[in-house]
């Protein structure tokens, strides 16, 4: 049961909360009325409150580890059991398609556009995946690169008159061309020191943007940018929406069959191993100058073409849509997935962009609903919502046979 | 073949700042043999694998790698570390560097990198040719794996072996870029007296089909037993090299290790 100590523990727990959250719980300013009135009972509640917490973690993390010493594979949660059974796999795959399919048939275009939003978010958080679930770089300038492609479509259609789908690949590869501008400069930087400068990097794309008016039109944005074309078919509002949406799905099915094949390449390994441990990555022979700098331009290059199909999208694009909040939630997208694993960024995103769609009924809560559900993800699953399984291989004397898992 | 040099270190030194870490070294590894590098802690021993592996680059002197079927002379001075892995040097770590969260079989694949060569779009489309160069990499990694007694963890993590295993692995991740040299940096720390023994028996069948090895090693019984030279090293300077019966007599050999003696 619960000692002494551990009572005294939480009690000074408790003690230490109130003491944080005394300045907005307890103390209440009325600056025309220049009058402060102190809420005592609110310090009693947030006491109350953080002394029952403490205990209900305590246990929690009691059972966590005793599961640990019981059960090897308890990190494998029920869908990620189901992905490694090859039938019950092509079921899941089966019926998502189906359902992503039939989607826009059931529900209103305003549903639809945020679905496609999502899906954005999806191939954003997959490109991510490639240089810091992979390639181990914490990059924190990700929406550079989505900057880029945004405005590599709007720029080019105003000045060139260039269709999306011309726009597409070269967004994508002005992107990587970034990409490779920012990894040459941060080759040997590592962990913190990389994450300052990449979240330089995409302040620097962003203030551009802002301030280099003859060239971006600066904070105004450019508008009227075209949506994109289906053989020069004229189409409505709503079809365009679902246009949009279908090619979203196009894109993210490519993303996935791409990023996987990557993953599971020779130079996926290399990535990884980079992740693991740089020198001795080095010593087996690989080449860490361009297995870095593919790893930016491959990232890179997913963001630039989101970032083209969003300006389409919108047809509005302006620097506020690239703040470093962007960068932070995709971030937020891979590690709350779990990095490395494809699956785990699709559900990642989905979770983070559509929950505070419609979590809107709580709209000023919706923050602090976003950062409490980071934190119980930080505390009970850090290694993300589904953990990354790594290509088994069987072996016959005579035969060599490969299962993907 | 036999006598063949494959690795000529001449005249190497490494200063960090004021300190001479290095001190004109010498040292000559001929094909096939195992040559151990002794001596007390803090001798430079390690700096040593690390100044002609590239991780660090030499204040002077000059590294030269002859590869068997050629006589010219290949300078490893200045190369990156995995330049170094691809003309034939490769190494195991003191502190054991595996890539913890890739299995075991993974680990070996990795050492196969530099002796092969899909890249994007290899990896994207999966071509005739990609196919037929990751079976390879598939088979040869898994014949490394026999060979060092870890075939059957191919598909563990590799932070979930036991210790010796993982020391083994690196042994394994090592041997698949085909080395020229394999270089060990104390292989046997840390192990028991079982894991020695095995290691032992293990590093022999290597030398038998003919890999040349450079190990630097605390474990006298150990590199007694497998070295057919010595070199000692003591404050950056070589000390001593001859058989390890010439080094276990070697008074200066004896003073670095265990003191001068007094006289009253």
């Amino acid at each position: 049961m619960i000692s002494l100590k551990e009572l005294k523990k939480g009690l000074l727990t408790s003690l230490w909360f109130v003491f944080l959250t005394f300045p907005i719980m307890v103390i209440k300013v009325d600056p025309f009325e220049r009058t402060i009135t102190w809420r005592w009972h609110n310090a009693v509640y947030m006491a109350i409150g953080t002394f029952c917490i403490f205990f209900i973690m305590k246990f929690y993390m009691q059972r966590k580890e005793m599961k640990k010493d019981t059960q090897k594979d308890s990190n494998d949660s029920i869908l990620q059991k189901t992905l490694l059974d090859t039938r019950k796999r092509n079921i899941f795959i089966g019926t998502v398609l189906a359902v992503a399919l039939l989607f826009p048939q059931f529900v209103s275009s305003y549903q639809t556009n945020v679905m496609t939003t999502a899906l954005m978010y999806v191939v954003l958080g997959l490109g991510l995946n490639i240089v810091v679930g992979l390639a181990g770089l914490l990059d924190l300038g990700f929406v550079a690169f989505y900057a880029v492609g945004a405005y590599s479509y709007a720029l080019l259609n105003l000045h060139f008159g260039l269709g999306f789908w011309t726009v597409l690949p070269i967004g994508g590869l002005m992107a990587a061309f970034f990409g490779i501008m920012l990894g040459f400069p941060v080759l040997r930087l590592r962990g913190d020191y990389l994450a300052i400068v990449t979240l330089g990097f995409g302040e620097i794309i962003r203030l551009i943007l802002e301030n280099w008016g003859t060239f971006s039109q600066g904070p105004s944005g450019i508008s009227n940018i075209p949506r994109p074309s289906l053989f020069g078919l004229d189409l409505s509002l709503g079809q365009a929406i679902n246009y949009t949406y279908y090619l979203m799905i196009v894109f993210v099915i490519i993303t996935i069959f791409v990023v996987n094949r990557l993953q599971d390449s020779r130079l996926g390994r290399a990535w990884i191993a980079l992740r693991e441990d740089e020198i001795a990555c080095q010593a087996m022979g690989i080449d860490k100058r361009k297995t870095k700098l593919v790893a930016f331009s491959l990232g890179a290059f997913w963001a630039g073409a989101v970032g083209v199909i969003f300006a389409a999208k919108t047809t509005f694009i302006n620097p506020a849509s690239f703040t470093f909040l962007e960068s932070a939630i995709i971030l937020s997208i891979v590690v709350l997935g779990g990095m490395g694993s494809i699956i785990g960024v699709i559900f990642g995103a989905l979770i983070l962009i559509l929950m505070p769609e419609y979590l809107r009924a709580l709209s000023e809560y919706r923050m602090l609903a976003f950062g409490a559900i980071l934190v119980c993800m930080m505390i009970f699953r850090p290694q993300g919502l589904i953990s990354n399984i790594r290509r088994t291989y069987k072996f016959d004397k005579t035969n060599l046979k490969t299962t993907p898992k | 073949m036999m006598n063949k040099p494959i690795l000529n270190v001449s005249n190497l030194t490494m200063d960090f700042g004021g300190i001479r870490a290095l001190d004109s070294l010498d040292l000559d590894v001929n094909s096939g043999e195992i040559v151990a590098l002794i001596g007390p802690n803090g001798a430079g021993k390690t700096t040593f694998f690390n100044c002609i592996t590239g991780i660090y680059t030499p204040t002077a002197g000059d590294v030269f790698v002859t590869p068997p079927d050629s006589n010219k002379q290949i300078n490893l001075k200045g190369l990156k570390p995995n330049q170094v892995t691809e003309k034939g040097l490769a190494r195991t770590f003191q502190n054991i560097r595996l890539f913890e969260k890739m299995t075991v079989l993974e680990n070996v694949m990795i050492g196969r990198h530099c002796r092969t060569k899909a890249f994007i779009f290899g990896a994207i489309l999966r071509n005739a040719a990609t196919r037929k160069e990751e079976r390879s990499i598939l088979e040869f990694s898994y014949h490394v794996l026999e060979k060092v007694g870890l075939a059957d963890f191919a598909n563990e993590f590799a932070d979930n072996l036991p210790y010796g295993a993982q020391r083994r692995l690196e042994i394994a991740r090592a041997l698949a870029t085909e080395p020229l040299l394999l270089l060990l940096d104390e292989p046997a720390a840390g192990m028991n007296p079982q894991e020695t023994m095995d290691l032992d028996v293990l590093i022999k069948e290597i030398s038998r089909e003919g890999q040349s090895i450079l190990l630097i090693e605390h474990d006298m019984k150990l590199v007694m037993s497998l070295s057919d030279r010595i070199f000692v090293m003591d404050y950056g300077k070589k000390i001593a090299q001859g058989t390890p019966a010439e080094i276990r007599n070697n008074s200066a050999v004896i003073k670095a290790y265990l003191g001068e003696e007094v006289n009253a």
